[in-house]
Formats: C-alpha cells, structure tokens, sequence
C-alpha cells in the first residue's frame, strides 16, 4: 500500500493551496486555492480509508465534495457582487474599514 | 472493502425523535418561510417575522421536555449525535440567542426595504446548524454543522448587496472562514488516519496520552482552524471588518450566536477525541488566550466606533473563554474549565445581546455609529442609558452583574491549576480586565457627562420587539450576576458524554 506516497501528494497540494490563498491577490485564484487544500484533505481521507479499511474516510470525503460544491456557489456569487459594485475582484483593493 | 460491505447486513439506526424534535421544528419552520416569502405579497412579509420567532420558541419546547425528562443521555446513530446535558444547555442558548436577534432585527430589516424572507431563512438556517453542532459528536458531523452555521452567516454579512462596505464584510468573513474550515478539515483527515475512525469517542480511546509528530500536528491544525472561527488572535483579522461592515444585526449574531458555536466545537474536540493530547494543545490555547485579550483590548482602546469597538471587546471577550482551556488537561482542573467556558458563554451572550440591542435603538434616532453620538443619552433617554451602564459594567466585570461571575469562574479554573504557567496568564488576565475599564468607561462618560451632539435632544423612540429583547437580556445579566448558581451546573463534566474517555 502506497500509503506515504498519497500523504506525501496530499501535504504538497496542501502547501501549495496555503501558499496560492496568502500570495494571491485576485479573489477567484484565492478560491482555487481553497479547492487545492480541500482535495488534498480528500487525497488523505481517501488514502487513509484504503488503509484502515473502514468506510468513514470515504464518506467524509463525500461530505467534503459537497459542502465544498456549496461553499465556491457562494463564494462566487460574492466576488460577482464585488465586481458589479467595484468593477474589480483584486483583494487587497479590499479596504473601505480600517484600524 | 466494498465487498465486505455490501455483504454486512443493514438495519435501520434508532432515530430518536424526541430528541432531535428542536432541530426537526427549525427545518419545518425553514421549509414553512421559504414557501410563505415565495407566496405571499411583498405587503404581507411581515408574517414571516411572527413565524421566524414561533418557530425558534417552538423548537425551545422540546429541549424544555427533553432536559426535564429522566432518562439522562440520548445518544443515537452509534453514539455520533448525542443529547446530553450539555447539548441540551447550548441549544437552548443558540435558541434564545436567536429569538433576541430576531426581535432586535425585526425593526431594522422592515424598514430596510430589502430581502425580508431570505434574511429570516438565513438566519433560522443558520441557527439550525448551531443546534446540530451542540449535538455532533463525530468529526463529519461537526464539519457539516460548522458549514451549516457558517455557509448562510457568509450571506447575512453581505445582505447589503449593494453596499460596498457589506460587500467587504462578506468577502472578508468567507475567505477566512473557507480558508480555517479547510486548515481543519485537513487537521481531521489526520486524526482520522491516525485513529481509523471520525467518531469522537474512538479518536479518544485511540490517540491516547501517547504524542507523536504526526498527533501533534493534527492537534494544531484542528485547534488553528477554530481559532479563527472564534476571532482569536492572530486569526483574528476578519472579525473587526466584517462586524463593521455587516448589518447591525447580523453583527450581534456573529459575535455571540456564531462564537458560541465555535467554542461549543472546541471545546467538544478538545474534551472528548483530544483530551491526551495536553501538552500539545495547553501552550497553543496559553498563548491564544493572552494575545486575544491583549491585542483585542488594545485596539478596542483606540476606536471612534461603536461597532467597531464592541467587535474588539468581543475578541477580547473571546480571549476570556480561552483561558480556563490553558490549563484545561490539569487532573482535576478539567471540571473547573468546562465549567467556567460554559457559564462565559451563557453569560457573555446575554449582555453582548444586550448591548447591540441598544445601538440598534439608539442608531435609530442618532442614523451615526459613532461614540460620540451617545452624548447627553442620560438626558434625553435615561431608562436605554441606565440599561447600557448595565451592560458595560457587566462585559468589564463588576461585580454583581453577569459578566463578573464568569470571569470569577475563569481565573477560578486558572488559580486551581497552580502552575506557575496558570498564575502567569491570570496576571495576564487581570490586567487585561483593568485596560477593559477604559473604553467600556470612555461609553459611559459620553452618555452620562457630555452634552447631546447639535443640542438634539428628542427622546429615542424604542420599537417593543426592542424592548422585549432589552427585558430578556437585562433581566438576565441582572439575575445570573447576583444567582450565578441558576446556571454554574451546566457546565457539570459529567453533562458532557465521553468526554475524558469517560
């Protein structure tokens, strides 16, 4: 069993998620990066499930598939908001508050 | 595997409907307020709030019965989703918690002339998510009742739609949330792997007092990502923004229905699938707790806003309830900890209600967030200016209204631990309750010492479902400060089924 193999792809995509969602700046790229950690969290599951040979793990990674599903229809329809009323989903031009 | 499962014989689980009858009301009440805002005449949407609040009184009902029936914990589907006392405690806080917010936000969301029956859907969904949270026992479960919560508290912080600031707010709130909830997931994909189950109990019993890197690291993750949904600090940089810029109501939601939820999934965690993994976890909540109540005390110091400073009284607040949980692996300090975060959270979400209760009442009159908007308010409205002297004096700890006695209970928990790591975080604590003195008292010379803004001293007119929720809260900050033992019970450990392997 492969098992260290998957670990190892699921701790890169995670990095690599973490990394796209504090450098990037455009909103949707941040969101891609999101999905990024959210697979690498179902590589685990998956793997894991394989391993112990228990059934959860691919159940939670269902779970994940939706709620995730759900989370980017919102998250869209809120960068959508952000550029009809900014003409621009740039993040860091994000600052209407401060202090 | 699949084999092996198809060939395992199926039975039906055992679904206890008396128990689960609050979170089956919510979503009879949900289903009911799409479907009325779907039919009804846009002159005939004020139904929808009478049905929003009978639905959250009628799903009360049945934790009433439940709590005064005998028959102790009700667990069902493999011990995954249990009603035990302290479940049945916290529904009837998100409950009650969202029957004031639906009476303080009646008013406002009338008079907004914008989307009446969403926001009430949203916000009953959202509340629906908070009650199964209270129950979940497994991480699945408590993933998918924390995006439940969260998903529609993402909606109601941009409801403004065409406000740039509510736009900000929401993005801001979701971006992080999405990005903690994902930290976590990841963290619970390693517990799982380590222990071969999601349930909490088993990841108890199989992770042991043993620490591994591997252990350690899915702590963290875990513990990282509901630090940030309880804004503590430095995972706090959404909280200030998003209460700002959400609408006032939503604002009160999110700093007591929304954190008390996450607290309520900590604390779940970290007393039943992580309590031996102590030494991992103390430092990490030692050192959240002092900077959450330093920095979010520092900050409140220095804001013209009303929002905006109550936003960083509640992440200073937040550092409060972390700190019985620095020292919560202690033998015999467990109970104390459990306690003192559960008594917090009763009491801090009476008073926080209460005073958002108030600035919707006085912005309604004043149309300004400012601080200074709230001078000469003795005057011209002494009963809503003696109510707010109430509150602020009950979130900095004087004795006898509510919020003292949860303090007392925290450094209680904190003195009992005798470390010297634990008397390091109650002076940390106690200093931090003095700073508090000074914006919660900068509120009250406004009100009581300087004179109304352009001398406008007509009286504020307080909408009923305003002074209902005023009463709730009031009474209750009152009563609980000089009664504390009404409620120091339901944070009894052995109310909290599994927890310590128990």
């Amino acid at each position: 069993m492969l098992l260290n193999q998957f670990l190892v792809l699921g701790a890169v995509l995670f990095s690599i998620g973490v990394y796209g969602v504090i450098a990037r700046r455009n909103a949707v790229l941040v969101l891609m990066s999101i999905e990024l950690i959210l697979n690498s969290v179902n590589i685990n599951l998956l793997a894991f499930s394989l391993r112990s040979g228990t059934p959860d793990g691919h159940t939670f990674a269902l779970y994940v598939i939706a709620v995730a599903a759900a989370e980017v229809g919102v998250g869209l329809a809120m960068v959508l908001l952000m550029y009809r009323n900014r003409r621009s989903i740039a993040l860091d031009e994000l600052a209407e508050m401060k202090g | 595997m699949l084999n092996a499962l198809l060939a395992a014989g199926w039975s039906a689980p055992v679904v206890d409907y008396h128990a689960i009858a609050p979170e089956m009301v919510l979503a009879g009440g949900l289903v009911l307020l799409l479907l009325l805002d779907l039919f009804l005449s846009d002159a005939k949407k004020w139904v929808l709030t009478p049905v929003a609040s009978f639905t959250l009184l009628g799903a009360f009902i049945p934790v009433l019965t439940v709590a005064l029936g005998t028959e102790g914990a009700r667990s069902m589907f493999d011990g995954r989703y249990v009603v035990d006392d302290f479940s049945l405690v916290l529904k009837a806080l998100f409950l009650l918690a969202g029957y004031v917010v639906v009476l303080i936000s009646a008013d406002h969301i009338r008079e907004g002339n914008y989307y009446e029956g969403e926001y009430w859907f949203l916000l009953l969904t959202s509340i629906l998510g908070m009650v199964m949270m209270a129950s979940s026992r497994d991480l699945v479960s408590i993933f998918v009742a924390l995006e439940f919560l969260s998903i529609p508290a993402y909606m109601m912080a941009a409801w403004r739609k065409r406000d740039p600031k509510s736009n900000e707010a929401g993005i801001k709130y979701y971006l992080l949330g999405v990005f903690a909830s994902a930290v976590m997931l990841y963290g619970m994909s390693l517990l799982y792997g380590i222990s071969g189950s999601t349930k909490l109990t088993d990841i108890g019993t199989a992770l042991g007092e043993n620490l591994t890197s591997i252990r350690a690291l899915a702590v963290l993750f875990v513990v990282v990502g509901f630090a940030f949904k309880v804004s503590a600090v430095p995972f706090h940089t959404w909280a200030p923004d998003t209460y700002e810029g959400a609408p006032t109501p939503v604002t009160a939601f999110l700093s007591v229905a929304s954190k008390a939820a996450g607290f309520v999934a900590l604390v779940t965690v970290v007393f039943v699938a992580v309590p031996g993994s102590h030494e991992v976890w103390q430092p990490v909540f030692w050192i959240l707790s002092a900077l959450t109540m330093t920095v979010g005390n520092v900050m409140a110091l220095r804001q013209t806003n009303i929002v905006r400073m109550l936003a960083y009284s509640s992440v200073a607040q937040g550092g409060f309830i972390l700190m019985p949980l620095a020292v919560a692996g202690i033998e015999g300090v467990q109970q104390a900890a459990l306690r003192s975060v559960v008594t917090y959270l009763l009491l801090y979400a009476a008073t926080n209600l209460g005073v958002f209760g108030i600035v919707i009442a006085v912005a309604r009159k004043t149309r300004s967030g400012e601080i200074s908007s709230y001078g000469g308010l003795f005057g011209y409205a002494p009963g809503l200016a003696a109510l707010m002297t109430i509150f602020m004096a009950s979130l900095a700890g004087i004795p006898p209204l509510g919020g003292w006695f949860g303090k007392f209970t925290a450094f209680q928990a904190l003195i009992s631990a005798g470390t010297n790591w634990s008397y390091a975080l109650a002076v940390v604590g106690a200093v931090n309750s003095v700073v508090a003195f000074g914006y919660y008292g900068n509120v009250l010379r406004e009100m009581w010492m300087k004179p109304a803004p352009h001398g406008d001293t007509s009286p504020v007119k307080v909408p009923s479902a305003i002074g209902v929720a005023l009463a709730i809260t009031g009474g209750s900050t009152l009563v609980l400060g000089v009664l504390p033992g009404l409620v120091i019970h339901f944070g009894d450990l052995a109310g909290l089924t599994g927890a310590l392997g128990g």
